[in-house]
């Protein structure tokens, strides 16, 4: 699995989330590109990112079933090549 | 909110769109119905202030309200936005409170001043309107002088370090022929093209038989979309023309009041920008108690949330595609909005003009009471060419009268 699991993420500084009925809509203010996480738990597990130390904590944080963890790994990941989420601990080497 | 208790959690982003959302995505607020210019196919019919016009402090109070919904950008126009005195003071107010500006403008106060200003900002994005690439097309409709205004403010904009602004194009019978000289255009000053389609609204309804792509336009407008699809913007404006068989990239869905709606210079808010008329009049920001009530409460909203009867469509095979088209089309040159669109590019649009229908009168109109010199004159001077003089009267006394040198030529030959 992605080596994303055990890498601390958050939620870009320029990004902010609304909710909506099917999970939330992203805005990154610097780019300005708006993107859909198109599931309520994919959004609690964006929010969790920041408060746990890897991936993998906040999607057990997140409730997500393990055998989901590909899939969520998936959207994290294209939510990373728009810059809605970026590495925390960055410094300490190489993104996704 | 939502619009419905039985509003589904899942499905496709799509079908999300269509039950509305909690905010819009794409607002449209219209600061001033005042404009410098006169433009033949005005969709709000503007020309002259509104004297209910918001006050600054209204429009300030509407901003905060803006970014407590989270709408995350606005989109505004007019009219002709910059000349309201308070512009760039409420430019700078809705930057500060996280709501991002797209503006569209003619270009009339982009000095080299302003442009340096602009090109400071972040979260500022500047919509040039251009509708024709050379001035001949372009000050047909939008009236002399405005095509070198529009390049004025373009050229300041680049010039200022400006990135990527837009040029704004509503596509024409007249300059759809023009989409690779727009395109070369918008490289020449660094910035983005967007095409738009040209609706019967406002005062673009007396116009759109004259000025809308003719069908066989249609087909050329898709195919150059289908190759420069993903170089140029289009509001997803062009969402009819999936029915020739292939989605162009964007939502393909009418978004009118569920993830767009326009807010007028008096605060009334309607369901679509192309829809200025009492039938798509969902409330008042000032009278209603705000806009995040009537986005998630009012009953035109909700009709318009609710799942959609395709009428005569629902028989078509690309039914799926292009979902029956532009409301605002259809309503403003008198169709029923569960038919066809009026340019229905499999022909029942054609069939459907030549029917019985009722044009409904403009909502609002806010044109200047006497032309300007800004006005266009859509008129072109031609020549018969099946006269090859005057015509001769009864009591036309000129020794030459009727005289056809050409003819008598042939007769003395």
């Amino acid at each position: 699995m992605s080596a994303m699991l055990h890498q601390r993420w958050e939620l870009s500084p320029s990004v902010a989330l609304r909710p909506e009925p099917f999970g939330a809509l992203a805005y990154h203010f610097g780019n300005r590109r708006l993107t859909f996480l198109k599931r309520p738990q994919l959004v609690v597990v964006v929010r969790a990112l920041a408060e746990q130390p890897d991936v993998r904590s906040a999607l057990a944080a997140a409730g997500v079933p393990a055998a989901e963890w590909p899939a969520y790994l998936e959207a994290l990941i294209r939510l990373a090549q728009g810059d809605m989420i970026r590495r925390a601990d960055a410094h300490e080497g190489a993104s996704v | 909110m939502t619009a419905l208790d039985s509003r589904p959690r899942s499905g496709s982003l799509i079908e999300q769109f269509e039950y509305g959302l909690d905010a819009p995505i794409c607002l449209t607020w219209e600061l001033t119905y005042a404009c410098n210019l006169e433009c033949a196919h005005c969709l709000s019919s503007s020309g002259r202030r509104d004297p209910r016009e918001l006050t600054t402090k209204q429009c300030e109070a509407l901003i905060d309200e803006l970014q407590r919904m989270q709408v995350f950008y606005v989109n505004i126009g007019g009219g002709e936005p910059t000349i309201r005195p308070d512009f760039w003071h409420l430019l700078e107010y809705a930057v500060a409170h996280q709501v991002g500006v797209k503006f569209s403008t003619n270009g009339v106060r982009i000095t080299p001043e302003r442009a340096r200003f602009l090109a400071s900002t972040d979260y500022v994005d500047v919509q040039v309107s251009l509708d024709g690439a050379t001035a001949e097309v372009n000050d047909y409709v939008r009236g002399p002088g405005s095509y070198d205004t529009a390049l004025r403010a373009l050229g300041n904009l680049a010039d200022a370090g400006f990135q990527d602004a837009k040029i704004s194009v509503v596509v024409t019978r007249h300059n759809v022929e023009q989409l690779d000289e727009f395109k070369a255009l918008a490289d020449r000053f660094g910035a983005t093209l967007r095409l738009t389609r040209l609706r019967p609204s406002g005062r673009g309804a007396q116009v759109w038989d004259e000025l809308h792509p003719r069908s066989e336009q249609q087909r050329v407008l898709f195919d150059w979309l289908m190759v420069h699809g993903d170089d140029v913007l289009t509001g997803d404006s062009f969402f009819h023309l999936a029915a020739f068989g292939q989605s162009l990239p964007g939502l393909n869905l009418c978004g009118a009041g569920r993830v767009v709606c326009l807010i007028d210079p008096i605060g009334d808010v309607y369901a679509c920008p192309f829809a200025i008329h009492d039938e798509f009049l969902a409330g008042n920001v000032l009278s209603d108690d705000g806009f995040q009530r009537i986005w998630q409460t009012a009953p035109l909203f909700a009709k318009l949330r609710s799942p959609q009867a395709g009428g005569a469509c629902s028989q078509c095979a690309f039914f799926d595609s292009c979902r029956g088209g532009c409301m605002a089309a259809k309503f403003f040159t008198g169709m029923p909005l569960d038919g066809p669109d009026p340019e229905c590019v499999q022909g029942y649009g054609e069939s459907a003009l030549t029917a019985d229908r009722v044009i409904p009168g403009a909502g609002q109109n806010h044109s200047k009471a006497a032309a300007t010199r800004n006005e266009p004159v859509m008129l072109t001077l031609q020549r018969r060419e099946d006269l090859s003089g005057p015509p001769v009267t009864a009591c036309a006394e000129d020794p030459l009268a009727g005289f056809d040198p050409n003819a008598s030529r042939a007769h003395q030959r």
